[in-house]
């Protein structure tokens, strides 16, 4: 075994690229509470005030401190930048100084000029000259290639959000294998798998060979990369220290080169623990230094930041990166996951203050231990800042090296990527379905001209079996539009960092996402149960309805609503499946719109559940604003019900809730032990 | 049977231990100045429930309530003792943990009957909540328009049954927020062996909209919400009573 793996378990990590099986050999779960944690270096505390100093100017400034106009960015485009290197126990930054966004045009050159332009810069006229002229960008090739029915379905919001003007995001390249193996293995792993393909060249093939030879470039990059930090990662990494190092710059590497819709960083806390472990043993570093070099860690990942335009920041409301991070989850053997690191990530919330970046998600079962719980709670009750998703679900479909991208998109680190496909407005849908394909804002023929809704009253088959078909075509557009979209990113803005990081052949899901849900279950349970009567305009366009009587409402625990929702995703879930997808990729659906429900609802008329135009969309799968109406475990029976087997992309529930209705304060209330204890 | 149901509450976190299902019953003999459910005052309206009907809600979703169970409240939920002993007897034969949430008023240990069935509910309750509101006689009275000594009774007879009790008790400034009867109140539950918790609430004013709606004068107009950080102190209080009376037991 090599030196720097002494003290490891050996199996089969150490003999082929296996993150897995190296994490289920040497984790060392931890059981107890967070009395060991440690609290902030005065290192840490004077490197954070460094940021909050630079965060507000940057607000002053109008959200953007600089931006780079001249460099397109690389993994190696830029020297080594610094907050203060003296203090910085984790270093690197995506240009040559904090706060600096850098320049990525690949994805799209007008994006790019515009980010700029929006933002008081002006991108260097020779680089506007070359990528409008010399080198086509994704952007480009994505509308070289629509047809007028994908172009008229995006300016009316039928489709919406779709990633052919920025970077696609969603893939999460396997970093730890930087600190496990070191970019020499790596790059001789990747040679191997070059010389393992395919003899009869077809066009697979010969992708595969160039992308392969793209992926050894950037490990490459990163090493050169690393050694401007002077820091050699050609070797796996010999400590803890070491191991958040390299693992953070084959995640800076990404983010370098990718300014995705979200570039998450995996499940790399009870990785980072192994070696955690091992040097407490040893005596290599004490409890302190260790929580330090995670402090900086997680400090990095809340200044990654991109260039990106006002609009893209109303769609994500904000100005999101999405470094989800996930923890705990329990092992296919039984043996849960949670180790002291991921307490000690959690612990940054309480070190560095609160912050939604990184997006630390709790991979949940009621299987965890007491202690890690009881943690969770507390941070999430004093900083609001954890996310948490269902292992249980997760578990059976992907194992335990999953990670979430974004906010719910699971996948096998290295193993599985995600093209992510933005998300069909259904509850437009439904109104083309009674339309006939015109828009009922625009007013314009968009759909197919199948025959519209007659009479005033709507009758539920009939207003179901138009719906079905109008979802069959706005499937049948999507899908399609989705292949061009991920044909010309792959080709024009290759993600060779992140992929370098992942096995030679990976698992893609073919995402697709659906929005409106809750609106068009609660509109077909008013046709069905009540008497919803159309309003017709001057040109004979339904654009209003006027519903009498009462109907169950999805978010209430009632089957009757509740059935019609799982069967809106089941259909469209089918009808996407029937479709040929770019690459083979494997067909998901998401429900999850948590920010966009605002926009979307926007270009959206008036609806038969009596919602009115222009009025938000629920976020996700929630039932719409005010209409649960039987306490909270009633609303989430109803999204629980929902068919994950036809969501596996993930279903989002946005919950809020007053404190005081969640439990006691423990300072009023005196349980048994304060009792016991005045005795 | 058939009970007057006011509602049902399917995430009720601050009623008894865990995530609980929620029963609020209709009718209440007591008038209390500060109470917030007016509207469950009338033993005649609400919705009829049958057990089954109940608990069918419950199950659908039982996973959430695993370290839960379920609480009556109200309204007084005693004031239909044949009705709970039924439901409470139904809760144990299908293991769910149940909850008495009571202000004991109904409780009298002069008439066998009475006593009877109140050993007969306790034999299925795993947790009562006694809501003491005033210790003193005359304030009781004067606070809820009912005398407290068969309310004290209650407390002991449940501590006897050696059912768990916690005892909640409401802080109104000017009304309950007296030193020397809070140490009384303490004094007192601290003779009470199965005592588990005490749970301290500031009054809060929260309930004024409902009796606008139900066009019922409101008793404690003018009176503020209670202040969190006083209310430590007042806690500390009846704590300070417990703590005497077992130093005087031991």
């Amino acid at each position: 075994m090599r030196e720097e793996w002494t003290g490891f378990t050996p199996h089969k990590w150490d003999k082929e690229i296996n993150v897995r099986d190296f994490i289920q050999n040497n984790y060392t779960p931890y059981d107890g509470d967070e009395s060991f944690l440690a609290g902030p270096t005065q290192a840490t505390k004077d490197l954070w005030a460094q940021v909050m100093d630079l965060t507000k100017k940057e607000r002053e400034a109008g959200g953007v401190l600089d931006m780079d106009t001249k460099v397109i960015s690389t993994i190696t485009s830029h020297g080594p930048g610094y907050l203060d290197k003296s203090k910085e126990k984790i270093v690197g930054f995506q240009t040559d100084k904090p706060f600096k966004r850098s320049l990525q045009p690949y994805g799209g050159i007008r994006m790019a000029e515009k980010a700029c332009s929006d933002n008081g810069y002006e991108v260097d006229p020779e680089i506007s000259e070359f990528f409008s002229t010399h080198r086509k960008t994704h952007n480009a090739g994505c509308f070289d290639a629509y047809n007028p029915e994908m172009r008229a379905c995006r300016s009316s919001h039928i489709i919406t959000g779709l990633p052919d003007a920025y970077g696609r995001g969603r893939i999460i390249g396997d970093y730890r294998r930087v600190a496990l193996y070191g970019i020499d293995r790596l790059i001789e792993d990747k040679e191997e798998q070059k010389a393992s393909t395919g003899r009869v060249m077809t066009d697979d093939v010969i992708r595969l060979r160039e992308e392969l030879s793209e992926q050894m470039i950037a490990l490459k990059l990163m090493k050169e990369m690393a050694a401007s930090y002077g820091i050699d990662i050609s070797k796996p990494a010999k400590n803890v220290q070491e191991a958040i190092q390299f693992t953070y710059f084959g995640y800076l590497s990404a983010v370098k080169e990718q300014n995705g819709a979200a570039m998450s960083l995996g499940r790399t806390s009870t990785f980072i623990d192994c070696f955690a472990e091992r040097d407490l043993k040893n005596g290599t570093f004490t409890e302190e230094e260790i929580q330090e070099f995670v402090d900086h860690f997680i400090m990095k990942l809340r200044c990654i930041k991109f260039a990106r335009t006002p609009e893209y920041n109303q769609i994500f409301a904000g100005d999101p990166v999405w470094v989800t991070e996930s923890l705990g989850g329990v092992g296919v053997d039984g043996r849960h996951m949670v180790t002291k690191t991921s307490f000690r990530y959690l612990h940054t919330l309480e070190n560095l203050g609160t912050a939604p970046e990184p997006n630390l998600t709790v991979l949940w079962s009621p299987r965890l231990p007491e202690g890690w719980k009881k943690y969770c709670a507390k941070i999430s009750i004093t900083t609001s800042s954890i996310q948490y998703e269902n292992d249980e679900l997760m578990r059976p479909v992907h194992g335990d090296d999953y990670g979430i991208a974004c906010c719910v998109s699971s996948m096998v680190i290295g193993k599985q990527m995600q093209f992510f496909g933005a998300r069909a407005n259904l509850a437009k849908c439904l109104l083309y379905a009674l339309n006939g394909g015109i828009d009922e804002v625009t007013k314009k023929q968009v759909g197919p001209k199948y025959r519209p809704v007659t009479g005033d009253i709507l009758d539920y088959d009939d207003v179901l079996a138009k719906f079905y078909d109008m979802i069959e075509w706005q499937a049948d557009v999507y899908v399609n539009t989705l292949n061009i979209i991920h044909y010309m990113h792959d080709k024009y803005c290759y993600e060779r960092a992140q992929m370098a990081l992942h096995d030679r052949d990976v698992l893609r899901y073919f995402a697709t996402g659906v929005a409106g849900l809750s609106i068009v279950a609660d509109s077909l349970s008013a046709i069905k149960y009540a008497q919803v009567k159309v309003i017709r305009d001057e040109d004979g366009i339904i654009t209003d309805f006027e519903t009498t009587g009462e109907f169950p409402k999805y978010g209430n625990d009632d089957d009757r609503v509740d059935e019609i929702a799982q069967m809106i995703v089941h259909k469209f879930m089918t009808a996407v499946r029937r479709h040929h997808t770019y690459r083979n990729g494997v067909p998901t659906t998401s429900i999850l719109t948590i920010t966009s429900n605002v926009t979307y609802g926007k270009a959206t008329g008036n609806t038969p559940d009596g919602r009115k135009k222009g009025q938000p969309f629920a976020p996700g799968a929630n039932p719409m604003h005010g209409r649960d109406t039987h306490g909270a475990v009633a609303s989430l029976s109803s999204v629980s019900k929902l068919p994950y087997n036809d969501a596996q992309d993930g279903i989002s529930n946005t919950f809020t809730i007053i404190p005081g209705a969640l439990g006691k304060e423990d300072k009023v209330f005196a349980g048994d032990i304060e009792i016991d204890l005045n005795k | 049977m058939k009970a007057h149901i006011h509602s049902l509450e399917s995430f009720g976190t601050v009623d008894g231990p865990g995530t609980r299902f929620v029963i609020f019953f209709q009718g209440c003999p007591m008038r209390c100045k500060y109470c917030h459910n007016p509207d469950t005052w009338s033993p005649a309206g609400g919705t009829l429930m049958t057990v089954d009907e109940i608990l069918e809600h419950y199950e659908r979703n039982r996973s959430f309530y695993e370290k839960g169970g379920i609480t009556t409240t109200g309204g007084e939920p005693m004031m239909q003792i044949d009705f709970l002993i039924e439901l409470y007897e139904e809760c144990k034969k299908r293991g769910i943990h149940t909850c008495l949430d009571t202000s004991g008023i109904i409780f009298n240990s002069d008439i066998p009957e009475n006593v009877e069935k109140t050993s007969r509910l306790l034999d299925s309750t795993d947790l009562v909540m006694l809501d003491i509101k005033h210790i003193d006689p005359a304030h009781h009275m004067d606070l809820c328009k009912q005398p407290n000594d068969q309310i004290l009774k209650f407390a002991q007879f449940v501590s006897e049954k050696g059912v768990e009790l916690w005892i909640r008790h409401v802080v109104v400034p000017s009304i309950t927020d007296d030193d020397k009867y809070l140490e009384e109140l303490g004094y007192f539950i601290g003779s009470l062996k199965t005592l588990k918790a005490l749970d301290v609430l500031p009054y809060h004013t929260m309930g004024v909209k409902k009796y606008e709606e139900l066009g019922i004068d409101y008793p404690l107009k003018g009176i503020p919400p209670m202040d969190k950080d006083k209310l430590l102190d007042k806690k500390q209080r009846i704590l300070e009573g417990i703590k005497r009376r077992r130093a005087e037991s031991e």
